[in-house]
């Protein structure tokens, strides 16, 4: 099971950096969420994986770790307020500049690939 | 506690001078010298005790783990510089006020003085080297904004930014130099320093420690090659002049040497550095100060001079040249201050400070020529003159000492050349400003200036003739003090007076007075000489060296950051992944010893429709709906799984998230564009392909190295102190409420902070309103659909209910403030989407953004409310009472912390989301229109 886990946490990694490396807004957003999937479960299992174990004292014998959960909690709802903040400076970005290009420019199709290459120097 | 109050009144004085903007220019003054006359006479009546030998202290513990203390000694040197401080700041203070011109912000003056004065206060009588590291900070700050207060003018500007970069880049490596002293010792506190000397001495830094801490001592007090500054700094008001740089602000860096005296002092490096240093300065100053046709200008150099003499002092290794030190500090602080205090006169009554114009002034204003010229001759060191005795005795020092070995007859036969030069500059000073013919062209006509602005000059003046007369009557106490202070607990014998017979220093002081005469009598050939050198501008050089800086800098970061956040993000993961993926192959061995958990069907099928979703997201990334929802299937699968793995908090709190977070993406859907459109090149693709896969490669790899390594917690101790201390069995929920209680206000600040920030960036914006769709149909006519209308509006109280209800409960079972916040945030998003905020508004009339500070003003109130009970901050209380009919219940003061977190939650989001749906249906009218 810990292998699957991993395997899950590695998936979302790979999605969410894929999208973050985008350049248009929208995706971007997706991947940035996606990551923080990724790294809520990351922190999550810094508790180990516990199967039916009780959350809540007096209701069992064995305990799921308490202090990653009470981390992640607020993780989830911070990075809600994060996704947040950033689509709407997406938003308020696309009405501003008139593009939804990450790097603040104008739309470039696929036809001027060079003019590209020069505006965009990696 | 009196130690404190010195510092602390004159904090005030610089608060309630700031705000006798509204009072006349007397009742201005008189406020503030309120409260440093008061701090004068609580300095006074320590006095006695630190003459007869004290340390007086003060300590107030701050951060006991790092040895931070606020920490207060008042010894006799630090009693030496208090006096000048207050006393020297007391009579500046009066002096402005004739001396600003009613344009000028008085107020504004005095807060920055009293300011400065309350930094080198703090300098001079702080115990814990930190502390005292922070008041030099602020010296450089407040003499900073006292520079440029005409900040009008260009040089002011300038000269203000210069003496900024500086002191401000002495202070760093005096940081440095403290932080290394602290660490050699074990201690920052100053008493453990001072008797620590052996062990610094012996240690291996002592000399790189050395070299900081005189980095930071020269560059304050201007010394050669760090003195540039200074001239530039006359730009300032010239009360701030006869403050700063005569006797207070200068004199920090001297302060340190003789602060530091007992510890560092001693060795051939000390000696080397310091005496040399001081040697070049004085020489230097007092070859410039000549040439100088500012009078500012020449009694900036001369204080440069004077000051270099001063180090000199304290880099001769004989005892007596310390108390020759300290002597000096006290006569040029007063002859320099009365001097620069002269100069501001004339420049008043004038209109100029230009000694080529300035000449015969003794016929327009005899008097202060008379005060002026005894000044100008203390100056020089001239008999029955303060500034006579001191340089006897620098001269008898000067021939005391073995520093250049066998070339040591140069050391006083260049002190003799200073001593003559400074004997010329001050005899310019008088004969070139009072006498020498008429004035030439000047903007005023000029008279005697209003009585009362001479009364300081007066005083100090006074002050210069008792010291040079009766030396012993009026200094010997404080001088004993405070080189009692410096050696170490030891006065050597020594007797200020005016006749020591015929003598060495004598013949000296003689030939120094003579042949500074003669000089300044020939002139002209001098000047001659100066004008056929090239003449080097330390000002041209500093502008240049600081530009070339910027421009490297400048050139550095945009071959960096050129704009594209794409590159940024691109560098970013590839950074991270050489860190993170780094020590994965130092590991002898992935997987650790835990006994691995089998798989279920269950499991394997949520996994691979969490992998699925993800993927496809990926895949579809372009049709933006359908990769919207392929990622919420993700969000649902997350939940699901935090479920299975004993975490109910998290899954339903990721449940709501996931929903508020799929409403808000569909949002953003509806303002940006539909398509995303195919650009990145195959290349481009793969590159990121394989940056994000190895990423995932690394992560996972991690992540399964964590989980199959047995786990060793602190949970423990939450688990079992999570009923007895904080009154609640949902341990994850007490966690968040009561044990980590502080973090959480800090996570609510933020969800407040954001979503203030998104109705900031909503405000006045230009709609970018589609009025169709990708392929050009209209958006449908329909906007609220009835079903929904009327299904929502009796499903919100019952939401409402169940929120309510989990808020309850969340102190011992799953749920809790900020659940609780998100589904009834949910439950009114669904009257948003079902009737518009149009509807909503009507009905309702919320202020979210209140919300949100109600909320975190709850939990800050509810944190601060243990200080009440003498508790620290944040402490829980619980107990349980047993009501009729309903049993027993427990009231916690967590709940009401929890309130204030649900509050917060909900104002945030529904901040959020209805700003930004707001938006949508503004313009309604324009919707349709195709």
């Amino acid at each position: 099971m810990e292998l699957l886990y991993a395997s899950c946490v590695g998936v979302l990694v790979f999605c969410g950096v894929f999208l973050i490396l985008r350049s248009r807004t929208f995706p971007v957003v997706l991947g940035l969420t996606m990551l923080s999937y990724a790294v809520n479960l990351f922190l999550f299992s810094s508790g180990r994986l516990s199967f039916n174990q009780a959350a809540v004292l007096g209701t069992g014998t064995e305990y799921a770790d308490p202090l990653p959960q009470a981390f992640v909690l607020t993780a989830i709802v911070i990075g809600f307020a994060m996704t947040a903040f950033v689509v709407v400076l997406a938003i308020r970005g696309r009405s501003d500049l008139g593009s939804d290009h990450v790097d603040g420019e104008f739309p470039i199709t696929n036809n001027n690939n060079n003019d590209k290459n020069k505006k965009v120097k990696v | 506690m009196t130690l404190l109050w010195i510092p602390l009144l004159s904090l005030f004085g610089s608060i309630i001078s700031s705000m006798t903007g509204k009072l006349t220019r007397n009742q201005s003054t008189a406020l503030t010298l309120l409260t440093p006359i008061i701090a004068l006479l609580i300095t006074i009546s320590l006095a006695p005790a630190v003459f007869s030998g004290d340390v007086i202290r003060d300590t107030i513990s701050w951060i006991p783990l790092l040895g931070i203390d606020i920490a207060f000694r008042l010894d006799g040197l630090a009693l030496l510089f208090v006096f000048m401080i207050l006393g020297i700041g007391i009579l500046v203070i009066f002096y402005a006020r004739y001396y600003l011109s009613s344009n000028d912000s008085m107020p504004k003056l005095y807060a920055y003085l009293m300011l400065f004065m309350t930094a080198m206060l703090g300098i001079v009588m702080s115990n814990n080297i930190i502390q005292l590291w922070f008041f030099w900070e602020l010296t450089s700050i407040s003499s900073f904004l006292l520079i440029s207060y005409w900040w009008h003018k260009a040089e002011a500007r300038k000269g203000a930014v210069m003496a900024l970069t500086i002191t401000g880049g002495g202070g760093l490596a005096l940081l440095a130099g403290l932080l290394l002293l602290g660490n050699i010792v074990g201690s920052y506190n100053l008493d453990v320093i001072l008797a620590s000397r052996d062990i610094i001495q012996a240690h291996a830094w002592y000399e790189v420690t050395l070299i900081l801490i005189l980095l930071g001592a020269f560059t304050k007090s201007a010394q050669f090659p760090f003195h540039f500054w200074l001239p530039h700094a006359m730009a300032a008001p010239t009360p701030v002049s006869a403050y700063l740089h005569s006797a207070t602000m200068v004199k920090a860096g001297i302060f340190l040497l003789a602060r530091f005296y007992p510890a560092l002092a001693g060795t051939d490096i000390w000696f080397i550095t310091v005496s040399l240093t001081g040697l070049a300065t004085l020489l230097f100053g007092a070859y410039v100060a000549l040439f100088k046709h500012d009078l500012k200008g020449l009694l900036a150099y001369s204080t440069i001079s004077h000051l270099g003499l001063i180090t000199l002092l304290f880099g001769l290794n004989t005892e007596l040249a310390a108390v020759a030190a300290i002597f000096h500090i006290i006569n040029h602080a007063t002859f320099k201050a009365s001097l620069f205090m002269a100069t501001g006169i004339i420049d008043h009554e004038t209109g100029t400070r230009d000694m080529r114009k300035l000449n015969g002034m003794w016929r327009f204003m005899p008097y202060t020529a008379t005060l002026a010229m005894v000044a100008a001759a203390a100056m020089a060191g001239v008999p029955l003159l303060n500034g006579f005795l001191s340089k006897e005795m620098f001269f008898a020092e000067t021939l005391h000492q073995q520093l250049l070995g066998s070339m040591s007859w140069l050391i006083p036969v260049l002190a003799t050349i200073a001593g003559g030069l400074a004997v010329a500059y001050s005899a310019r000073f008088i004969h070139d400003v009072f006498f020498n013919g008429d004035p030439i062209n000047l903007p005023k006509q000029p008279s005697e200036p209003p009585r009362y602005m001479r009364v300081p000059i007066e005083i100090l003046v006074a002050l210069c003739l008792l010291v040079g007369i009766f030396p012993n009557f009026v200094i010997d106490d404080i001088l004993k003090a405070a080189s009692f202070a410096v050696l170490g607990g030891y006065v050597p014998e020594f007797k200020v007076s005016l006749w020591h017979g015929f003598n060495l220093p004598l013949l000296m002081s003689a030939i120094a007075v003579g042949g500074g005469l003669l000089l300044y009598t020939q002139r002209r050939y001098l000047f001659q000489f100066q004008a056929s050198l090239p003449s080097l501008n330390a000002k041209k050089g500093f502008d240049e060296t600081i530009y070339a800086m910027t421009k490297w800098s400048q050139r550095k970061i945009n071959a960096i950051e050129n704009g594209s956040l794409q590159r940024y993000l691109m560098l970013m993961f590839v950074v991270v992944l050489l860190v993170a993926g780094w020590p994965l192959f130092e590991m002898n061995q992935l997987v650790g010893q835990k006994q691995p958990t089998p798989i279920d069907v269950h499991n394997a099928m949520g996994a691979a429709l969490l992998m699925i979703g993800a993927v496809c997201t990926v895949i579809w990334y372009r049709t933006r709906v359908v990769s919207l929802l392929m990622l919420s299937v993700v969000g649902l699968m997350v939940s699901v799984a935090f479920t299975r793995f004993s975490a109910p908090d998290l899954a339903l709190t990721q449940l709501t998230v996931e929903v508020v977070t799929i409403i808000l993406l569909m949002l953003a859907l509806f303002f940006l564009p539909q398509h995303s459109p195919k650009e990145s090149s195959s290349m481009r693709v793969l590159r990121d392909l394989a940056i994000s896969g190895a990423l995932g490669v690394v992560v996972a790899s991690i992540c399964y190295a964590l989980i199959t390594r047995p786990l060793d917690t602190i949970s423990e101790f939450f688990l079992a102190n999570a009923k007895t201390g904080g009154g609640g069995t949902n341990v994850v929920n007490v966690i968040l409420v009561d044990f980590r209680g502080f973090d959480t206000l800090g996570e609510i600040s933020v969800l407040g902070i954001a979503a203030l920030g998104i109705y900031k960036l909503l405000l006045n914006l230009p709609l970018f309103m589609p009025t169709s769709d990708s392929e050009g149909r209209p958006w449908a006519k329909e906007r609220y659909p009835v079903l929904l209308a009327s299904i929502s509006q009796s499903l919100l109280p019952l939401a409402l209910l169940v929120s309510f209800y989990i808020f309850l409960r969340g102190h011992n079972l799953p749920g809790g403030g900020f659940i609780a916040g998100l589904v009834t945030a949910v439950a009114f998003i669904l009257q948003y989407i079902a009737h518009g905020s149009h509807w909503i508004a009507e009905r309702l009339t919320i202020n979210y953004r209140k919300i949100i500070a109600a909320g975190i003003a709850i939990a800050l109130f509810t944190g601060v409310g243990s200080w009440f009970f003498n508790r620290p901050f944040m402490t829980t209380w619980f107990d349980y009472f047993d009501i009729p009919f309903i049993g027993e219940i427990e009231l916690a003061s967590a709940l009401v912390f929890d309130l204030g977190v649900y509050i917060t939650v909900v104002g945030a989001t529904l901040m959020i989301l209805a700003s930004l749906g707001k938006l949508t249906t503004n313009t309604p009218t324009e919707e349709v229109k195709v």
